[in-house]
């Protein structure tokens, strides 16, 4: 027996918004009989593409209704931009959390939005992205990849969990674990840049951070910033300026010109004031 | 809480209140060893020999041909690796593609320890395609293990009739006949099978025990090793409560046989045709014609097993259903997809199993409630109303 929160149990004994909305502006239909569920998600505009109505008929598990019912909540009153935020995570949120075995129906969720809103915008129907890969529930290649990136998956269970792929045959395993392995390894490798970088990137990294992230911020305070050199892992500058005589221009430093040098070019930088 | 309608008696049943009665002293006053010297704990033993003497005259079988287990697992766990063990040279097994997960598994895992598997396939009823078995055994097959009746469709396989062939072709056969004891009548010292699977919790006896049926003169290899309990066949201290338990379980099966298969089979045949009257678009899963008393399986389309469940459980009904969603796996029972059952159906199925404490109210409560659970979640379907034109 599943572990449904309540409002799972809420959700699935008294959905809201069951329907159909006629002359909806907005439809998305995702799933199949076949797949074992499915979801068409109907919307109702107003003139400044706010959500007015949302309404669904679902073909699915009680965790598939309470997630439709969910999203169809969330949407009311929403714009378009924002409704577009909207991420299987926070349907399953809403809901109390999902089991994991049941997670595929928020991304059902999400997935049904999308489409609802690219049927909207009249990007006509997406030609399918990537390959097939997982045959029984025609999942392809650019679906995994997204599905593993966005929500960290780490092995071949929680994707199917996710997003069903794996869950038939079996024999698209080894592809599914190549391209977590892809993910993992790209993952990996952007952290791992800055100790590969020779001094000279490393100097002309600092550079073009100091230039295009870190002086904009500072001039729109009044102040400025120039490099003066690069030892080992210390970076001494000078400042200019507002900054200079600002009291708070050691804290500026601290938390702001280190953190974005950390993040952008190498996380074991320490940046030092030369008078 | 609701009163419980328990209509899920594949899954497991009630234990008999007389079968309770009869396994507590063995939680309090004797709790002896039967392995023990002292009169204390050796006088047990004698109630374990009753209790085999009970399951044995339940299936016509021997008494010392009966070895006592944790569950139907085990048993199934310990017949085919014991055939295939006694058969050293042989390397090949036949089973069914709508096997129970025990043997299933069992089977998968041998095949990739050095044995072929041949899984023979079913019809649209869930019928075994018997040419094809035949046809398929060899001199190099070790074993044939075949379920008496499945445990989703309750449709019986004609397994006296396999095992004599089988038998003739100096083959060792099993039959898992978890789901068959107790709900049809079986006879070993007339039948070929060499070994049978039992439990102990599908016929309102306690979980935690089972039996293994084998045919004396039949070549074994025990499973559990260990101490000389059940004759050397299989190891450990014995579940005396609930092997106590069993027999008195097999004693009120056989006291009640007929009784029960034809109350149990009328009130099956009634729940089902108030429900096939009721509500349009349900298919029946099966073989009507050969299958035990008490199981029906019918798929509603257009909707899904686990809301369906759900919303009968919030009524305190309850069954089981051959749906994806309800298995944690993503596919819908392996059993309805070999009979070819569409994925569109098999994802609602509802397997209802009935047994001798459901009574003609419970019934009428299902038929009554069920056909408007099927239309609240068919009136939130996206297929249903394309499918009866708009």
């Amino acid at each position: 027996m599943w572990e449904y929160s309540d409002k799972v149990k809420d959700h699935f004994a008294n959905p809201r918004n069951v329907g159909e909305i006629e002359n909806a502006d907005a439809v998305g239909e995702v799933g199949s009989m076949a797949c074992g569920d499915a979801l068409k998600l109907m919307l109702k505009l107003d003139e400044n593409e706010r959500v007015v109505d949302a309404k669904f008929q679902t073909f699915g598990c009680a965790s598939a209704i309470a997630s439709s019912s969910a999203l169809t909540e969330m949407l009311k009153g929403k714009t378009l931009k924002e409704a577009e935020q909207i991420t299987n995570d926070q349907i399953a949120d809403y809901l109390g959390g999902l089991p994991k075995e049941k997670m595929h129906c928020s991304v059902m969720g999400q997935d049904a939005l999308k489409k609802a809103i690219a049927c909207y915008r009249g990007d006509a129907e997406k030609k399918q992205e990537g390959n097939i890969v997982c045959e029984c529930f025609g999942v392809t290649d650019v679906e995994i990849e997204r599905a593993v990136r966005e929500n960290n998956l780490a092995d071949i269970e929680s994707v199917t969990n996710y997003i069903k792929a794996g869950g038939g045959c079996g024999n698209c395993h080894d592809r599914i674990q190549e391209i977590i392995d892809e993910v993992l390894a790209r993952g990996v490798s952007s952290e791992k840049k800055p100790p590969k970088l020779t001094n000279i990137e490393r100097i002309r990294r600092i550079e073009e951070t100091l230039t295009r992230e870190i002086k904009p911020t500072l001039k729109a305070d009044g102040g400025d910033i120039e490099l003066v050199d690069v030892d080992g892992s210390r970076v001494l500058v000078k400042l200019f300026g507002a900054c200079a005589a600002c009291s708070k221009s050691q804290l500026t430093l601290k938390n702001y010109v280190e953190t974005k040098l950390r993040e952008l070019v190498s996380s074991d930088l320490i940046v030092e004031e030369v008078p | 809480m609701t009163a419980v309608i328990y209509m899920d008696n594949n899954a497991t049943t009630r234990v008999a209140p007389e079968v309770l009665e009869e396994m507590l002293p063995f939680y309090s006053e004797y709790y002896g060893n039967p392995s023990s010297m002292h009169t204390f704990g050796g006088q047990v033993g004698k109630y374990i020999t009753a209790a085999r003497e009970k399951l044995a005259g339940l299936i016509g079988a021997l008494p010392e041909e009966i070895v006592f287990t944790s569950c139907g697992t085990e048993s199934d766990s310990t017949a085919i690796p014991a055939a295939v063990g006694a058969n050293p040279d042989k390397k090949h097994i036949v089973t069914t593609r709508v096997e129970h997960p025990a043997v299933k598994n069992l089977c998968e895992h041998l095949s990739r320890h050095g044995y072929r598997v041949t899984y023979v396939p079913v019809d649209r009823k869930g019928c075994l395609d018997l040419d094809f078995l035949y046809d398929s055994l060899t001199p190099d097959t070790a074993v044939v293990s075949i379920m008496w009746a499945n445990n989703e469709t309750g449709t019986l396989f004609p397994v006296e009739e396999i095992s004599r062939y089988v038998k003739e072709q100096g083959i060792v056969f099993h039959t898992d006949a978890v789901q068959a004891v107790g709900k049809t009548s079986i006879n070993l010292k007339t039948s070929s099978v060499d070994m049978l699977s039992l439990s102990g919790h599908k016929l309102h006896g306690p979980k935690g025990v089972g039996a293994l049926y084998v045919r004396r003169g039949t070549k074994f290899l025990p499973f559990l090793l260990g101490g000389h309990q059940e004759g050397g066949r299989r190891a450990g201290t014995e579940n005396v409560a609930s092997i106590v338990g069993l027999g008195r379980a097999c004693e009120l099966a056989a006291e009640h046989f007929e009784k029960d298969y034809e109350k149990v089979g009328n009130l099956r045949d009634r729940l089902e045709a108030g429900i096939m009257e009721r509500i349009p678009h349900a298919l029946l899963n099966g073989d009507p014609e050969h299958r035990l008393p008490n199981t029906t399986s019918i798929s509603f389309e257009y909707i899904e097993g686990e809301s369906i469940l759900l919303m009968m459980d919030a009524l305190g009904i309850c069954a089981s259903s051959g749906s994806a969603c309800t298995s944690g796996s993503l596919e819908p029972s392996h059993v309805l997809r070999a009979m070819g059952v569409p994925f569109t159906a098999a994802h609602g199925s509802i397997r209802f199993s009935l047994s001798r404490y459901n009574t003609e109210e419970e019934v009428d409560f299902v038929i009554e409630k069920l056909p408007a659970i099927i239309e609240r979640l068919r009136a939130m379907s996206p297929f249903w109303k394309e499918a009866v034109g708009k």
